[in-house]
């Protein structure tokens, strides 16, 4: 379970994140909702400390990761996996390289072990021989999968996702949701999913969060938020011309 | 103020960049990529540049040393010491600071802008010290290599001049090559090509690091790479000049 406690984020004088206390619960989907713009992104990265929070601070499994120097995240960190926004592969290795490289800074495992790992999580994300194309051979989906393969190849306790369909067709899109939902209960993860797109929050949307302009507004699951009357959630649930539609 | 602002955060950057690595096998892995970018891939252009800088000196000086009463040999010396002080360490330099410089800040850019250092950071990783510190280490043992060999070839060029022109013959141009040769001034030069090592890798590392935007920003930072390091390289150049000759 990771808790943030009434986190805040400035950017200079411009408040991004405002006193946001939310629980991410084990073996569950945990969604952050909102629109482009409201500070998913934001928040996320103050999760995991690529930023740093100016209040409240960040607990998992009551391990206060915000007030923790550079050694003590380090172990923290083995522990967690992250899916960026545009995959983040890197360019010096190919997908076997980039999948086996937690193992090679974290494990002192034979390398055998460590092949027999990558081959593992890559059939696991339906991604078999592909193993020595370079990042930039790679399409947006498969771009994906190879990253969802790295940051699970460590055996993550936490997962973290930013937008993890956007640019993908709605069909791929689907595919990577549903992967993320069945690894997560697989391994039994606490998972951080940031999205705007509505159809995945209906696919995985344990555990909901809404943030409208840096705060939160709304918390609830996949079955609250079609009922809810919420304002702010219902613009954003309802903006579609197809969801619009259907609520009539 | 702005100047000092960043003056402070290259400092802090180069804290981060010289530390042990977390792994040392995977740092020798990228050590060894490294000198092969870094090194192998110049030595065509700096054997073009040495060749050339090379044969127009020996050409310059026996042009303007037409005197009967100074040896011939003095052109051999002279081109030699032109060379070895300052055409090699300083010219290769700068040509590697536009060459590798702008690589460097261009890959560590573009790694900034799609979350690639962010993912090195994530993991507990120190990117500063994995992106950087075998580029540096690579730099600073190869570019002395690299100028060597540009000091040899840039007296072939001189030494084709003597073949294919009658300024002066093969015999006395290697003659005067040999002529009251100090090792020290060998010494010298590499010690100032090291340093421009360090000047080209950190400068263009700090500028990719810090890149924020898109492609746009990473052309900038490139951009700001060769300028800011030419700079340097040519005031370092003075300075060690005084400080190592004097
Ligand atoms: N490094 C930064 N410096 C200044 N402002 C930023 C920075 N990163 C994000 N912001 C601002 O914070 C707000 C939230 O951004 P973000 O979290 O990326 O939104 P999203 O919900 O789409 O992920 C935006 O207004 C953005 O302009
Ligand atoms: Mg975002």
């Amino acid at each position: 379970m990771i808790e943030a406690k009434n986190i805040s984020k400035f950017f200079g004088e411009t408040q991004i994140l405002e006193d946001i206390s939310i629980r991410f619960e084990k073996g569950k989907n945990n969604l952050i909702i909102g629109q482009s713009g409201a500070g998913k992104t934001v928040l996320l990265k103050c999760l995991v400390g690529l930023l740093e929070v100016d209040a409240g601070h960040v607990d998992f499994d009551g391990r206060n990761f915000s007030s923790m120097g550079f050694k003590d995240r380090r172990a923290i960190r083995k522990e967690l996996g992250m899916l960026f926004q545009g995959g983040a592969l890197f360019d010096y290795y190919n997908v076997e390289e980039n999948v086996m490289f937690p193992l090679n800074m974290f494990t002192h495992q034979h390398i055998e072990e460590k092949q027999q790992r990558v081959n593992e999580v890559l059939k696991r994300v339906n991604l078999e021989n592909a193993n020595k194309l370079f990042p930039g051979e790679l399409s947006g989906g498969m771009t994906k999968r190879v990253a969802i393969a790295r940051a699970i190849a460590n055996n993550p306790k936490y997962l973290f996702c930013d937008e993890p369909n956007s640019g993908l067709d709605p069909k791929t899109a689907n595919l990577i949701d549903d992967l993320i939902v069945e690894i997560t209960e697989e391994y039994n993860m606490t998972t951080i999913v940031n999205t705007h797109d509505i159809n995945s929050v209906l696919i995985m949307g344990d555990n909901i969060s809404f943030i409208n302009r840096g705060k939160l507004s709304w918390q609830g699951n996949k079955d609250t938020i079609l009922i809810d009357d919420n304002d702010e959630l219902n613009a954003f649930v309802f903006a579609t011309e197809l969801t619009k539609r259907l609520k009539k | 103020m702005n100047l000092i602002k960043h003056i402070g955060s290259y400092l802090l950057l180069m804290r981060a960049v010289i530390s042990r690595p977390d792994r040392w096998r995977i740092f020798f892995q990228r050590l060894k990529t490294e000198l092969y970018t870094i090194g192998v891939d110049s030595f065509g252009i700096v054997a073009l540049v040495s060749l050339f800088s090379g044969a127009v000196v020996a050409i310059q000086v026996a042009y303007n040393i037409d005197n009967p009463l100074l040896p011939k040999t003095l052109i051999g010396f002279s081109t030699r010491q032109m060379i070895v002080l300052e055409f090699a360490p300083t010219m290769v330099s700068l040509i590697l600071a536009g060459k590798v410089g702008s690589s460097i800040a261009s890959e560590i850019g573009t790694m900034r802008i799609s979350g690639q250092i962010d993912a090195l950071e994530i993991m507990g990783i120190n990117p500063a010290n994995f992106l950087i510190f075998p580029k540096l280490v690579a730099a600073v043992f190869i570019n002395p290599a690299l100028i060597i060999f540009g000091m040899y070839i840039g007296i072939i060029g001189g030494y084709l001049i003597a073949s294919f022109t009658n300024l002066l013959t093969p015999d006395e141009f290697i003659s005067g090559v040999q002529l009251d040769f100090e090792s020290f001034t060998v010494f010298y030069s590499l010690i100032k090509t090291a340093v421009f090592a360090i000047i080209i890798v950190t400068i263009a590392g700090f500028q990719g690091y810090i890149v924020s935007g898109g492609s746009i920003q990473v052309g900038k930072a490139s951009t700001k790479t060769v300028v800011y390091s030419s700079v340097l390289i040519i005031l370092f150049n003075l300075l060690l000049t005084q400080l190592l000759l004097t």
